[in-house]
């Protein structure tokens, strides 16, 4: 029975900019109309001077941003991920990523999050637009709990990031024990050695539930949890490469530019393992219920299963 | 003419001889027309009405500007030269592999940028970011904006224009360089912005107007500026694009063009 989170991960996100906010006197949020839509509410009920709503006009946003962090401020900037890796892409690229500037990029309704609303509110394509962007990182958390810390060290980090969040509770997977550092992997299940699920976002929950069903066709599979898509964390790559032989990624993301893209550009590169990217088929999705658009789109646990399990034949092949 | 109005028109000569330097021999076509345009402006806010410590080029509460017409830059590094902000010599990388001078203004490499800058329409919105963060902190630090009238035909100039007055940025000030023209030719047959003074009345700005050459009307329409109204404030500039260069006065020609050696020495001798 899967359990959902208390809070979605924007909510959960909220919280803990307020935590940031409490700590730091020179934060700063910006939104689009999007305060409340994206979490916004706690801080802006406490230091209402300090969240910024410019209306609905995105690139002034994030440009905005831009500027007050130029003057020492670190700036959360928040509308919908459609919006803030698409509309504002040149923005994020040459006013924040160029300069190196402190502002923290944050997408809601991510992926297939946007649920209900259609294509035009959904994002499949926004970690592959943003992680072509030299300096800026990309970060996906799985869950509630895992955002709460990711937000909270990623106000310790200076530099510019990309942070994609979901819209609704998605099933927990994380515990208040979580820990994060921009960068590196964090390996869920290390005794797997057929082969390696690495995965972030709402895909690291549909890749629990898949290692029970490879297990019961007699395989085991080293579970990666890949927060940050940039930068990748080579060396985690390349080690369970080794140890499993071959290598499934899972993602809310169109199957080009995104966590697969990155993990086949390291292993194709340095270890040249069977590797195969679960991910949505270069498509557009459409108004659904988000769990049956994961369903639709390749990214259910059958898909992942069917995968590794091609995956794992593929290397025998290759033996 | 007092004495310190002749002394600023002197540096302001200058600034114009050190323009046709970088754009003359710099490692590719820069845009003389543009920077000369606007260097009286330039000279007028660094001379006279910024709050600025040259050495100390990251003082928190120094007053900023935004060159948003980022392809003007000349203009900003000759001032930043003569300032003492960098070596003088550094005004020959311009535009060169391995130079500081960037093609558009890039604020890491170049002390005394506070923006980067030169994709045009963006500089009103890191402005105002900028202006609304310093008021929070209390700094007295005022923020100037350079706009093109060209690259005010891009949206996102409104959408901070709009946006600015309802957050309070009264330490806001966009100076238009009003010369008529832009790249593809006269702003008035491609996309005219008149009736320019109304247009920012109705986005409830103070609007002051000024000749963009006369200095000593730029430096006190600015002082009403600095009065901090509750309102942001746009001196529009009514300026020449290629000003102080005969051939290059109204010439649209020299928006990015290198001058010949004999259109450099016609130049050198016009800017005594």
């Amino acid at each position: 029975m899967t359990i959902l989170d208390k809070l979605s991960t924007r909510d959960a996100f909220g919280e803990a900019l307020l935590r940031v906010a409490d700590a730091r006197q020179n934060v700063l949020a910006f939104a689009a109309d999007t305060a409340k839509s994206m979490g916004l509410g706690p801080m802006a009920a406490k230091y209402p001077d300090r969240v910024i709503d410019v209306g609905i006009a995105e690139t002034n946003m994030m440009t905005a941003a831009a500027g007050a962090a130029s003057v020492g401020n670190l700036v959360f900037a928040a509308t919908y991920s459609v919006f803030s890796s698409m509309r504002t892409a040149e923005e994020v690229r040459t006013f924040i990523a160029y300069p190196n500037l402190n502002v923290k990029v944050v997408g809601g309704m991510g992926g297939l999050a946007g649920t209900y609303e259609g294509v035009t509110h959904q994002a499949t394509e926004d970690i592959g637009m943003m992680r072509c962007i030299p300096n800026l990182a990309v970060v996906v958390p799985a869950d509630a709990s895992s955002t709460e810390v990711i937000t909270e060290k990623l106000a310790e980090f200076p530099g510019p990031v990309y942070l994609r969040l979901g819209r609704y509770a998605v099933p927990k997977v994380f515990d208040d024990n979580y820990k994060f550092v921009l960068g590196k992997a964090n390996v869920i299940k290390d005794s797997g050695s057929d082969a390696t699920i690495i995965c972030n976002g709402v895909m690291v929950g549909r890749a629990l539930q898949a290692e029970k069903l490879i297990a019961e066709k007699g395989y085991s599979v080293r579970i990666v949890e890949m927060a940050t898509v940039k930068p990748i964390d080579k060396e985690e790559i390349v080690k369970s490469a080794m140890l499993t032989g071959c290598v499934v990624t899972a993602e809310e993301h169109n199957v080009i530019g995104g966590l697969g893209a990155a993990v086949a550009e390291v292993i194709a590169t340095l270890c040249p393992v069977p590797m195969k990217i679960v991910g949505i088929n270069d498509t557009f999705g459409e108004s659904g219920h988000h769990e049956e658009l994961l369903d639709k789109y390749g990214l259910s646990v059958g898909d992942i299963v069917e995968n590794v399990l091609e995956v794992i034949k593929s290397k025998k092949c290759t033996k | 003419m007092t004495g310190e109005d002749q002394a600023l028109k002197a540096v302001a000569q200058n600034v114009r001889r050190n323009i046709i330097e970088m754009t003359s021999k710099g490692g590719g076509p820069g845009h003389p027309g543009p920077a000369l345009s606007c260097a009286d402006i330039v000279t007028a806010l660094y001379y006279k009405v910024m709050r600025i410590k040259p050495e100390e080029p990251n003082w928190a509460d120094r007053d900023r500007l935004i060159l948003s017409k980022g392809h003007a830059c000349p203009v900003i590094y000759a001032v930043l030269a003569e300032k003492g902000y960098f070596p003088k010599d550094w005004i020959y990388s311009f535009r060169k592999l391995g130079g500081k001078l960037q093609g558009h203004p890039d604020m890491n490499k170049i002390p005394g940028v506070d923006m980067t800058s030169g994709s045009l329409g963006h500089g009103l919105s890191a402005g105002l970011g900028m202006a609304i963060a310093l008021k929070l902190r209390k700094s007295p630090a005022k923020v100037y904006v350079i706009i093109g009238d060209g690259e005010s035909q891009e949206g996102m100039i409104w959408e901070a224009a709009m946006s600015a007055p309802k957050l309070g940025a009264d330490n806001l000030i966009a100076i238009i360089d009003y010369n008529h023209f832009q790249s593809g030719g006269v702003t008035d047959n491609i996309l005219s912005l008149e009736p320019i003074v109304d247009k920012w009345k109705a986005f409830n700005w103070n609007v002051v107007e000024a000749n963009g050459h006369n200095i000593e009307e730029i430096v006190n329409k600015l002082e009403i500026a600095k009065m901090n109204t509750g309102r942001p404030t746009v001196l529009i500039a009514h300026s020449t694009k290629g000003k102080g260069v005969s051939y290059m006065e109204n010439n649209n020609a020299w928006h990015q063009k290198v001058p010949s050696a004999e259109e450099y020495s016609i130049a050198c001798k016009e800017l005594v």
